[in-house]
């Protein structure tokens, strides 16, 4: 079975995105069981478990690709949330489907409880400030920002001659939209610009525009797709604080699209992380950073240091040959990730270390230094405000609260290895015979184990550092030591439904060998790995000169 | 070898040449042709052939159909184009540039071939030699409809969607998102496409002559026939230039001058 991130990914939003829904649902329905109490009384309507938009397992198609797949979350009112992660991620699209220029190709959107999934647009209390701004280019600055309130009715209440009021549906008055019109340039520091034409502003001046344009029709949401991206480094910083103290003083509902996981982190107050159409996290910025749900996040999220670990005992990972105390608890000898952050790594004096390395580069950041270790054959970067030089061995330490473990999901063993002279691969602390011509399509080997590529090319592989993909189904293991090419014991089953899942692991170096397997085997049996060479997938580290 | 360069000025030499021998002297001449009259092989100063045009009531008569022809021709080409260029701009079909293709191939095949096929299906139906007025409006909407849907398409294509977007999401519908925003913003291409049918339909008098059996005479036809029939060069050149005068006036009005950032943004083909 190929495992693909999406798999996990899926499965992971949707248990997120249940956790999330789950408390208020359980709310509403308790207050419609029994009478509040006093204190529930007493208390102020809860801001937090205000939906004011949600959005229930909706998927995107365009054409035969898929922008959205099978997402659901909601929106809190007043919330500033920000969909965050890489372009063709769906955030875009998703916040497309809010505006309702595009039309889900399935699921559901609810706005304050009421199905909008196929209100057009221009019937929806949201609106928009797009990515390149789209202002009217044959209006003038007063015209594109009144063009929403021109087009509003609002209700306006009579008394009649009876006595009696009524209530009509009114266009406002153009005192009612000069005025209106003036406030949205004041909150935008545009005051007095309301005859000059767009082509005279500035991209900064623009982007005021397009947001006074949309926040002048007081929308419930207001929608921001990337706003900043067209603006200089330091225009985007002063936008970001103005944003954000917008946001604060209109109380409306921010949902903002970025591809900047620092201004994600910066001005939001949930985000949510998007990556192939589907969300890998929602949390506030604080969350996402520290305790990130997968590799993905913890990769796009600030910098990381991700390392493969198993879980050797309660609170315990075990990671570069070394235990480390943790907070996480998983099952023991599970596979995981390890997240690091750069500036949780405090470097000291070797013998106080709880790992050992060279430094191997060191360069200067500004505030810090970031210095490349390698700790056996794995690289950790470390943030210091000190500098080492390169070729220092320095010790490291790492508290338990900044180790942070995700669920490893896998199908494939992967090492590094190196083809031998007899064109076997050793990795694993095992020898395998393996098809070395899979390196080459249409090469062959001649006579004295030379490599011959399609194109004529001779070429030694001995020493040649390869990666090796063994999939689990196709690793069998057998009591005798000199059938297979490496030999361990077992360190962990897990029975699986229809077959066991064995980890052997290898006594001089530690390697794991992870594999299913319908055979029954006892923990700590000494066994030997075998697997046929077609079933090794070799591929080059680097090109052979 | 010695390489040749040829500076920017030396390079606009033949068409500056070109220019001058083609345009401006024979505007000169039309202008002197128009200002001068003969008699008696001496050549002489006048107004006469000014004040001549505007007391002739039959002159004036024509410069009027001429003018009534082609603004409704206009029109017409405008009213048809449009939503002709809209679906095939803004539509996601996919074989829509096969479709641009038949509505301009008429284009390549000859005009006179065209025009005289049209007058054998205008026969067939019963209309030649009857409805002249609407024969002459037919073959002048028949011809000259790919020159305004071609820059109308081109204009359309090229309008950026985030603007109908825009107008959508602050609340208009579909009728005030194309009053305000499409049509606004199709401008350049209204007009260079008016332009386009406005100027041949006040001249191309073969399509009234063939048409109408010479019932119906415009400006076009009117110089033609006083350079050729009548022979007198001065008074055809003073039609060509109240002609030329008239056209100017018109391009004044819809607008045809108008800065040059609006064109660059739309498609003029002129």
């Amino acid at each position: 079975m190929e495992w693909t991130y999406n798999d996990v990914a899926r499965a992971k939003s949707a248990v997120r995105a249940e956790k999330m829904i789950q408390p208020s649902a359980e709310v509403s329905a308790n207050k419609n069981m029994r009478k509040p109490n006093q204190w529930e009384i007493n208390m102020p309507e809860r801001k937090k478990e205000e939906k004011i938009i949600e959005i229930v397992n909706v998927s995107k198609v365009f054409d035969e690709t898929t922008a959205v797949e099978n997402i659901s979350f909601y929106v809190r009112k007043g919330e500033f949330i920000t969909f965050l992660g890489p372009s063709g991620c769906g955030k875009t699209t998703t916040l497309r489907m809010i505006a309702g220029f595009d039309i889900p190709t399935s699921g559901k959107i609810l706005l304050n409880g009421k199905d909008i999934t196929d209100l057009p647009p221009n019937k929806r209390p949201v609106n928009t400030v797009f990515q390149r701004y789209a202002l009217f280019p044959h209006y003038n600055i007063y015209d594109n920002i009144a063009f929403g309130l021109k087009l509003k009715k609002v209700p306006v209440t009579y008394v009649n001659d009876r006595g009696e009021s009524y209530t009509k549906m009114q266009r406002l008055t153009r005192r009612e939209i000069d005025e209106k019109v003036r406030n949205a340039l004041a909150v935008v520091d545009l005051e007095g610009f309301e005859k000059r034409s767009i082509s005279t502003l500035s991209g900064g001046q623009q982007q005021r525009v397009a947001i006074a344009r949309a926040i002048v029709n007081e929308p419930e949401i207001l929608l921001l797709d990337e706003p900043l991206g067209a603006l200089d480094l330091k225009m985007r910083k002063e936008m970001q604080i103005e944003l954000k103290e917008m946001h604060r003083k209109l109380g409306i509902t921010f949902i903002y699209v970025t591809h900047d996981q620092e201004e994600a982190l910066t001005m939001s107050d949930t985000i949510v992380v998007m990556k192939d159409g589907c969300i890998q996290q929602i949390g506030t910025p604080t969350d996402i950073y520290n305790e990130p749900a997968n590799a993905f996040v913890a990769d796009f999220i600030g910098e990381s240091n991700i390392l493969s670990g198993t879980m050797v005992d309660r609170f315990t990972v075990r990671f570069c040959n070394r235990n480390f105390r943790c907070v996480d608890d998983f099952e023991r000898n599970e596979k995981v990730d390890v997240v690091v952050r750069p500036e949780d790594v405090v470097m000291c004096p070797p013998e106080e270390g709880m790992l050992v390395g060279r430094v191997v580069s060191v360069v200067f950041k500004g505030v810090y230094y970031e210095i490349t270790a390698m700790v056996g054959r794995s690289e950790m970067i470390i943030q210091s405000t000190q500098s080492r030089e390169r070729g220092d061995i320095i010790g490291m330490k790492i508290e338990p609260d900044n180790i942070h473990i995700m669920k490893k999901e896998f199908t494939t063993n992967k090492y590094d290895g190196y083809i031998t002279k007899r064109n076997t691969v050793v990795f694993g602390d095992g020898e395998f015979d393996c098809d070395v011509t899979t390196l080459y399509p249409g090469s062959a080997l001649d006579e004295e184990g030379y490599l011959i590529t399609a194109d004529g090319k001779k070429l030694d592989l001995t020493d040649v550092d390869v990666s090796v993909e063994v999939d689990l189904k196709n690793i069998e293991i057998s009591d005798n030591a000199d059938e297979g090419g490496a030999c361990g014991h077992i360190v962990s089953l897990i029975y699986k439904g229809d077959h066991y899942q064995y980890i052997v692991r290898t006594e001089e170096n530690e390697e794991d060998f992870v594999l299913d397997s319908e055979d029954l085997w006892n923990e700590n049996d000494f066994v030997s790995v075998k697997i046929r060479p077609e079933n090794i997938r070799l591929k080059l580290k680097q090109e052979i000169q | 070898m010695t390489r040749i360069h040829f500076s920017r000025k030396q390079l606009c030499i033949p068409y500056g040449l070109f220019l001058a021998l083609f345009v401006v002297i024979p505007m000169l001449l039309i202008l002197f042709y128009a200002f001068t009259e003969e008699s008696d092989g001496a050549i002489t100063f006048t107004f006469a052939n000014f004040l001549n045009f505007f007391t002739s009531k039959a002159k004036l008569s024509t410069l009027l159909m001429s003018f009534t022809i082609a603004i409704i021709s206009t029109a017409l080409c405008l009213i048809i184009a449009y939503p002709v260029a809209y679906i095939l701009a803004r539509s996601r079909l996919k074989k829509r540039h096969v479709l641009l293709m038949l509505f301009v191939l008429p284009m390549w095949i000859n005009f006179v071939l065209r025009i005289t096929a049209l007058r054998e299906l205008l026969d067939l139906i019963g209309l030649l030699g009857t409805q002249n007025y609407l024969n002459t409006l037919i073959g002048m909407v028949y011809d000259f409809l790919p020159f305004m849907i071609l820059p109308l398409y081109t204009t359309l294509e090229k309008l950026d969607n985030s603007y109908l977007e825009a107008a959508a999401d602050l609340g208009g519908n579909q009728f005030t998102v194309f009053a305000k925003i499409t049509f606004p913003l199709s401008m350049p291409g209204v007009i260079s496409g008016v332009t386009m049918v406005f100027m041949p339909s006040m001249t191309n008098y073969v399509v009234s002559d063939t048409l109408s059996n010479f019932n119906i005479t415009i400006l076009g036809k009117l110089i033609d026939e006083y350079f050729t029939t009548y022979n007198n060069w001065h008074m055809g050149s003073m039609i060509s230039i109240i002609l030329l005068v008239v056209i100017f006036l018109t391009m004044l009005v819809t607008g045809g001058f108008r800065d040059s950032k609006q064109e660059a943004r739309g498609a003029n083909l002129w």
